[in-house]
This record gives structure tokens, sequence and C-alpha cells, in this order.
């Protein structure tokens, strides 16, 4: 018996995949080969699934498929190995498949998601590590999405899982309070994905996976999971903010359009409204964080009619809690572009000085970006041409480059 | 972050190397073995080499728009040998690995010490700053 492939089922098979893997690795005592085991497992899905049907039980047949992978491959490194003891007690472990079905827990997902945002993986490592044993990616739509080739993404990701094996963490939920300790890097590196959606979206877009969908899915099935964090409702919701407004970001020839002059009808009303409701449900559980603030900030954005009617007040009021909670040269530089909005360019300019002294953000392009912008809105074109081409020259980001450089002929006029 | 790491060789005495072939193979063998770390590490985007100068040719469009070529510049003093394309966590990491390739081993097995040109790839737009 199976059922109709349709468009919700690569949607139940990606969230199926961590729960499968949840159960291999615990039974066979061996995470970083149920990992490419439930890979494998997933890609015959991906194969088969489409052409002959949804199995009755896709969760068993995944669980099969994935230990049978993990059986052949013991097989063969017991024959390598011969030896009669291990032959013993490897047998053991493949004695019964129900078994593993009734092994589940159901938090393997959050254990993975724990684990793969380990504090010893960089950055890169642990985004590609969530993206496939968490997200149930396959290597291609991986590599594809950070364009690198295959075999260069299957290397990070099981160097990643060497990392964790050295790391010596145990298959388990972490306590309370030490789950308490991490969450903010599993929070980060699901935030880096999304932003990540926006960031590598140079080339062939048809063919590549969207990673912002990927973290927003990613994000939703961790606030299933650990439903009464505010913080983790504030991240979706700033996710739901920031998503919404994607479809007027860009121009025809994927040029950058920025929030001031964006088509404000493009907008997606149902993510912002949803982004709303979390952000205030968030918001009423009274510890204020982060991404709630963050969220908070994009909510005033997302609900003005344009820039004029923008409760800047407001905004700048966030950005000086925000400044509090977590300090950082970006956030100084964000809030010196409300506090020009309140208070005029002036106003800005004198806030972005402080920043020239600050190595973590001096030279940096975004810096001369916005004095550019406000020496725009002083009258000071001379000023702001220079800064824009500075900018421009500092920008690692093509359609930024572009945006910046167009900014600076408009001044210089036609 | 992806990093370009451009190899410029001096081009007197480097048309067609003309060391031991001990030295020459050492020097592949240290090329190979950079190439196979890099991708171990799942750093590596892309590597190739490039012909020598004597292939290569300046292309400009004509009136008609069909190719004009140019060339060949024997006079020019350095030429592209080679690059590498790599995904890194920092701009340090991509320093490091060319300092390493700089120092690829050449005549009697002395480092070259071969001038490394390293640039940021352009990616796409930055996150939505509010």
């Amino acid at each position: 018996m199976t059922n109709q492939w349709d468009s919700t089922s690569e949607h139940l098979l990606r969230g199926l995949a961590p729960q499968v893997l949840g159960a291999v690795a615990r039974r066979f005592r061996d995470f970083s080969s149920a990992e490419d085991a439930v890979q494998e497992a997933m890609i015959a899905a991906f194969t088969q699934w489409p052409q002959q049907g949804v199995p009755e039980n896709p969760r068993g047949w995944l669980i099969q498929v994935a230990s049978r992978r993990m059986t052949d491959q013991m097989r063969s490194e017991i024959a390598r190995r011969e030896r009669e003891t291990a032959v013993a007690a490897e047998t053991e472990n493949l004695t019964s498949l129900l078994q593993v079905e009734a092994d589940m827990d159901p938090d393997d997902t959050l254990i993975l998601l724990f684990m793969c945002c380990h504090p010893a993986l960089s950055p890169s490592s642990a985004i590609a590590l969530t993206l496939r044993a968490v997200g149930g990616l396959t290597t291609a739509e991986i590599a594809n999405a950070f364009l690198v080739p295959e075999a260069t993404m299957a290397q990070r990701i099981s160097r990643a899982k060497q990392t964790i094996k050295t790391s010596g963490v145990p298959f388990r939920l972490p306590s309370p309070h030490e789950r308490a300790g991490r969450l903010p890097a599993v929070l980060h590196v699901l935030y880096l994905i999304f932003s990540e959606g926006y960031t590598s979206s140079v080339g062939s877009h048809l063919q590549r996976f969207d990673l912002a969908c990927e973290a927003i899915r990613l994000t939703r099935n961790t606030k299933t999971l650990i439903p009464d964090n505010p913080e983790i409702a504030g991240l979706l919701a700033l996710m739901l903010l920031t998503d919404a407004r994607r479809a007027a970001r860009t121009g025809r020839d994927e040029e950058l359009i920025p929030l001031d002059k964006q088509d404000r009808t493009l907008w997606d009303r149902s993510e912002i409204s949803e982004g709303i409701e979390l952000l205030a449900a968030a918001l009423s559980k009274g510890s204020v964080g982060l991404y709630q603030i963050q969220a908070a900030i994009a909510a005033v954005h997302d609900e003005a009619e344009s820039v004029e009617d923008t409760d800047w007040p407001q905004i700048l009021a966030l950005y000086e809690l925000l400044k509090r909670v977590a300090p950082s040269p970006m956030i100084t530089l964000n809030l010196a572009i409300a506090a020009a909005m309140v208070h005029g360019p002036a106003k800005g300019l004198e806030l972005l000085r402080a920043l020239d002294r600050d190595p973590r953000i001096a030279g940096h392009y975004r810096l001369d970006a916005v004095r550019a912008h406000l020496f725009e809105k002083m009258g000071d074109y001379e000023a702001a041409i220079q800064h824009y081409r500075i900018a421009a020259a500092r920008t690692t980001s093509m359609p930024e480059r572009n945006y910046l450089l167009t900014q600076a002929a408009r001044l210089a006029g036609d | 972050m992806k990093y370009i790491l451009m190899m410029n060789t001096m081009k007197a005495g480097h048309d067609v190397p003309n060391w031991p072939k001990k030295d020459f193979q050492a020097h592949i063998g240290f090329m190979m073995s950079v190439n196979k770390e890099l991708h171990g590490r799942g750093e590596l985007v892309s590597a190739e080499g490039l012909s020598f100068p004597d292939q290569a040719k300046l292309v400009r469009a004509g009136k008609d728009g069909k190719p004009v070529t140019d060339g060949i510049f024997p006079e020019s003093k350095e030429f592209l040998a080679g690059f590498w394309i790599i995904d890194v966590d920092s701009p340090q990491r991509a320093y490091e690995i060319a300092a390493t390739v700089s120092a690829a081993p050449g005549p009697g097995g002395a480092p070259l010490n071969m001038p490394i040109e390293v640039r940021p790839v352009m990616s796409g737009p930055p996150p939505e700053m509010l």
C-alpha cells in the first residue's frame, strides 16, 4: 500500500529525517555513520517515492533502509577486522528493526539540533550539518545553496561530525541548565541559515534551495519543541517579518531596492500578521531578548504605510533598548539612522563619529554607506558622492556595490 | 566567505620550468597535497592551473563585433599561473592558505615565496538592515 506523492510529501519526508536519524543513531550508537545512512535513505526516498508512491509507513521505510545500510557497512567492517568478539557484539545490534522504531524519542529532533549547533563547530560547519541532519536536505541541495561543489560540502559535513565525535558529546538532550546556555548558539545558527538565504543568492535562482524558507521551517519546528521560550518565538517572528518584504526587495534586474523605495503592496500580509501575533505573545511573557527586539523593529516598519508614516521615535527607542541588551557597533550604526530620522541627519552623523574609533567597524562599507545617505539628506552632495563611492569600493556584495554606485551616479547628475 | 587566490609567476625563466626532475616532482606533489588538504577540509571550490603564456591571446571586438586577436606578449613581466577559489570562515584562513601555496618548493626544494593575490569573491545582497 502506498499513497500518492504530492506537494506535502517532500515536507513530510524532510520532517521525518531527524526522527529517523535519532532512532538509528541511538540503536547503533554511532551518530556519524547513522547520519550517512539516513542521508542515503533520504536520497533513496527522493528517488523512489515520487514514482512508486509514499509507503504506508514512511518512517518505518526510512528506518529500514537506513538500518540496512548500517548493517551492510558493519558486516564489511567486521569482515575486515575478522574479530569474532565484534561479530557477537554487533549482530546483537541488528536483531530487531521493530525495536528501533519503538526506541523513538520525541526529543530526538531537539537532541540533534543541539548537537549540530555545537559550539566547537565553525558557523559554516554547523549550518551544513544542521541542514542535512535536522533539515533532511541532501548534500547536493546544500552544496547548491552555498555554490560550492558537492564533494566539498560532503567533506565539510564529515569533518563537522568528526569534530563532534572528538568532543565526546553524548547522544542525549542537554540538561535544562545546559540547554539554556546553548540555546543562543542554536538560534544563531538558525538565524545565519536565514540570512544566508539572502547573501548567497547570486547565481541561478531556479536550482537553488530556498534557505530562508528552510530556516523558517526549522525555527517553526524548534518552537513546537520548545513552545514556551519567547526568544525562539521572537526569532521566528523576525524571520517572518523580514521575509514578508522579499518580493519588494529586488527589482527586475535583481537590483537592490532599499526599504524606503519598496512597493509596500508587494509585502506579504499573511507573514506580517503571523509575525506580529507571535511577537505579541512572546512579549507578553516578559523576558525580552535580542530577537524579540529586532522583530519589534521589523514590525514597526512592516506596519507603516510609508517611510514618512513610520514610527521612528519608537524605532529609536527599540534600538536604544537593543544597544543595552546586546551592544555592537552594527546596532549603533542602525541607531544613528533612526536618530537621524527623528532628530535630523546632523544628529546621525554625530553618532557615527564615535564609530570611527571602533576597530570592529571602522573601514566597514556600511559606515560609509550610512554616512553617504545622511550627507545626502543634509544636502551635502559632494560628501555624499564621496562616501557612496568609498562604500562601493569596500563592499563584497555585488548587488550592494551596484546600488551604491547608482546612488553616487544619481547625485553626480546626468 | 569565498576568496580567490591568484598565483602570479615571474615570467623570466618560468615560461617552461627548467628544474631538475626531482624538484619539479616535489613541486607538483606539494600542489596536489595542498588541493587534497583543502578538499578534505571542505574549503575547496575550485583550483585551476593555466596554460603557459605562449597560449595567451588578447581579444577585442572589432567594429563588426567579430573577435580581433592580438598577442602573444613576451614583454609582460608576470603572468597568472593558476588560481584557487576557496570558501573559508575568515580572511585570516584565506591568508594562511595563500602563505602555504606561496612557499611551494622550487629548484633545490627552496620555497618559491611567490606573490599570491588574495581577493574576496563578491557575494549576493546582504541581509536587509533596518
